[in-house]
């Protein structure tokens, strides 16, 4: 989005990229069949999430790791690729309401942002109109409404989970995706609902910063864009100013440095932490950008916990064309008070279901489903089996199964946090992360909550529950590895007190006026929503404020 | 550009060498996007040969026990199964114990009740065997490692055959095609009962037919 802004504004941009060039309209696997993949779609170790994910890279990379202190756990997805991970993420575009950037005032716990909902909501609006989002205007009060596309009606599983929202006081509203259900402009088509956004669009129907941000601004003639460059470090010079940035390229391993008026990173947020604390020199011996020693504290990722089941009384349904737009036609915000609850901040719910593309894994564990319920001849048969009449029950139950995954919002601690592990590097020589996270009691209470509330929603849509009703004490209630959201951010956060904050208000570095950080480092807090609308607000709002201090030269 | 190259004339090196390697280097040059790194291990799996021909042979008969021939599609070998469950164990090696395992415990079962390895024996002995194992919550627990390896091959058959272009038009899956998604057919709406909101049908995407 920087390298969008800047150039449009006729500023010469370099962007280093650490992994290659990437098309989604050059680099197809949109509308393959699992036919065509040798593994039939299965992840590989170089596509963790399947075979025709539009992600280079996954849990580990070769050569790059990352380690864990004290026996505590964090995952962490890198993706080395022009636009990175949003060639394949989920499209969930919701903006942070009112309170999410105040919730320190409302419960105590955390830090307030310096900004509120009223100083990013022109950017929101403006990401809307460039990026394209569609949705519904429900007049929440923390899930604002936004300038919206016509969202896709629901498919049938989405009916009978809005009827049972209904019945539990449970909104269930059309969801909020960055998919053109409309064309917006000539350089992009219209969604043309194959459910696959993972694997990137052809015509560019969902965003993607590659194919919607660097694409156009590389067409305006203003960037260079240098792929396979892996940042080693900021470099700055005696005043404290940032010059430019050494990289290593990974096609010679040769070391090349490129100067810059104004250095802005979006390496993701441990990944810009990373550089910054690598950044040493004798005027900043912890790191640039780190005189107040918060670069890498107060990381925080989604919290997520899911559960799946049958709905009978789609089993032997009707076959049609259910594919639609790529994730969820429905889903539900934050929607109770927690003053009556006993756990702080929200969650919303994602749901999926229906009668999706086989592919590798279709058909596993039939044993626990054809001895459950009766066949076509209203007899339940025994479990397991082989032959004519198995092969007519992968028939006869395709379509019935749906699930939902709860994605709330976790703390942000000082405790929880990314460093530079003393003893390591990367194949580049890079000092690489190691990660110290813990779960507290308020994350696990709130997946509590959520393993209630969806046995609840399973319940009432008619549904049966057969996965993911396994939360105990012991298993934190199913919460997910900190990191396996993917929505990690806090690592530079933003604020007023330099004491307290890595960047000021606009993004902009309290020790490094000529540095920025526009991924989600920034964020104070989570929120119960995705962070990309964010980020993209965010990024758009600092670029438009450094041409202006570019002006003024005040950088 | 270069890359695209370089494969071409691998490619065309091995045409000179024989029909069967030509169909084997042919499946190396996958039609959807892989990294370089990917293209080297897809090329490495390809040249790798995990079950020897008898084991091949024997998961061709399970196989075709598990979904045979019906009124509706062909076998697990006619959508090409057996090739699918060679590849799936070079490229996720931890099935290879459990399978390569699993069918030698077939084999000695039917050496110990028939005097002859399972592919060897008649259908119906076949099937007394398979009897056994198919039926996880009715097997005797002497069988019970047959059973988990039973599970194992009607998962990976099923997966198998339901993701080929047999399967897929077996299933019914209709989709993967550009179109325009105007919601549930009105005959299943009201077939289930249920109906789009007023709301709904103002707010949704409307196309121009």
């Amino acid at each position: 989005m920087a390298a969008y802004v800047l150039a449009n504004a006729g500023i010469k941009v370099v962007l280093l990229e650490a992994g290659p060039l990437y098309d989604p309209a050059k680099n197809v696997t949109q509308l393959k069949w699992p036919w065509e993949s040798p593994r039939r779609g299965a992840s590989t170790p170089y596509r963790n999430f399947g075979d025709f994910d539009a992600a280079y890279g996954g849990w580990e990379l070769e050569g790059e790791p990352y380690t864990r202190k004290n026996g505590t756990r964090f995952d962490w997805f890198r993706s080395r690729m022009v636009g990175g991970r949003t060639n394949h993420w989920g499209r969930i575009s919701l903006r942070f309401g009112p309170k999410d950037f105040k919730h320190k005032s409302i419960d105590g716990l955390g830090d307030d942002w310096p900004i509120g909902y009223d100083d990013v909501a022109p950017f929101y609006d403006k990401v809307d109109k460039l990026v394209g989002v569609f949705g519904s205007k429900e007049n929440f009060e923390n899930e604002p409404n936004g300038i919206f596309l016509p969202p896709p009606k629901p498919r049938l599983h989405e009916l009978f989970l809005k009827d049972a929202g209904s019945a539990l006081k449970i909104p269930v509203i059309p969801s909020r995706l960055s998919i053109l259900t409309k064309p917006i402009n000539k350089e992009r088509g219209a969604c043309f609902y194959c459910s696959q956004c993972n694997r990137g669009c052809t015509v560019h129907a969902d965003f993607s910063s590659s194919s919607v941000l660097v694409k156009p601004a590389i067409a305006t003639g203003n960037v260079d864009i240098i792929p396979n460059a892996m940042a080693r470090e900021v470099l700055t010079n005696d005043e404290g100013i940032a010059t430019g940035i050494s990289f290593v390229n990974k096609d010679d391993m040769q070391e090349y440095t490129v100067s810059a008026k104004v250095v802005i990173l979006a390496a993701s947020a441990c990944e810009s932490a990373r550089l910054l604390l690598n950044s040493k020199s004798s005027r900043n011996p912890n790191g640039l950008a780190n005189a107040s020693g918060v670069v890498g504290k107060y990381l925080h990722d989604s919290t997520g916990t899911d559960m799946g089941g049958i709905l009978p009384k789609l089993i032997g349904r009707k076959r049609y064309n259910e594919d639609g737009v790529g994730g969820m036609h429905v889903y539900t915000p934050w929607w109770l008070d927690n003053k009556k609850l006993n756990f702080p901040r929200g969650y919303h719910i994602e749901y999926y279901g229906g009668m999706g593309m086989p592919g590798y894994g279709f058909g596993f564990g039939i044993q626990g489903t054809n001895g459950k319920y009766p066949g076509r001849d209203g007899k339940v048969k025994d479990a397991g089996g082989y032959g004519a009449s198995l092969k007519d029950d992968y028939r006869y139950f395709y379509g019935a199964s749906f699930g939902m995954s709860g994605r709330g919002e976790a703390i942000a601690r000082e405790d929880n946090y990314c460093e530079i592990d003393p003893n390591t590097v990367d194949k580049f020589g890079i000092p690489v992360l190691r990660f110290h996270y813990k779960w507290s009691d308020h994350e696990i209470q709130q997946a509590k909550h959520m393993k209630e509330t969806f046995a609840e929603i399973i319940i009432k849509t008619g549904g049966v529950i057969t996965w993911g009703n396994d939360g105990t004490p012991a298993n934190e209630y199913g919460l997910a590895a900190p990191g396996r959201i993917i929505h990690e951010v806090g690592t530079t956060r933003m604020g007023n007190d330099p004491k307290k904050s890595a960047l000021n208000k606009f993004n902009q570095a309290h020790d490094c006026k000529n540095l920025f950080i526009v991924d989600g480092g920034p964020f104070v807090s989570q929120a119960d929503k995705n962070p990309t609308w964010t980020i993209l607000a965010l990024s758009m709002r600092a670029s438009e404020y450094i041409i202006d201090e570019l002006k003024k030269q005040n950088i | 550009m270069a890359v695209s190259s370089v494969g071409a004339a691998t490619l065309l090196q091995s045409c000179e060498k024989s029909p069967k390697q030509e169909v084997k280097e042919a499946e190396v040059a996958l039609n959807y996007d892989r990294t370089e790194a990917e293209k080297i291990r897809e090329k490495k799996l390809q040249a790798e040969k995990f079950f020897d021909d008898h084991e091949m042979k024997t998961i061709t008969i399970l196989g075709d026990i598990i979904i045979p021939k019906d009124e509706t599609s062909g076998s697990a070998s006619d959508a090409g199964v057996p090739a699918f469950i060679e590849f799936i164990v070079k490229d996720q090696p931890r099935y290879q114990t459990p399978m390569r395992g699993g069918l030698k415990w077939l084999d000695i079962q039917s050496l110990k009740r028939f005097n002859t390895d399972f592919a060897s024996c008649t259908s119906q002995q076949q099937i007394e065997i398979v009897d056994d194992i198919a039926f996880p919550e009715k097997a005797k627990p002497e069988f019970q490692q047959g059973v988990s390896f039973f599970n194992t091959m009607r998962d990976l058959t099923a997966c198998g055959f339901f993701t080929s272009k047999i399967g897929i038009k077996d299933l019914g899956y209709v989709g993967n095609t550009p179109n325009q998604w105007d919601g549930v057919p009105a005959d299943v709406l009201a077939q289930y009962g249920v109906k789009y909101d007023e709301r709904t049908l103002a707010e949704s995407v409307k196309f121009d037919t």
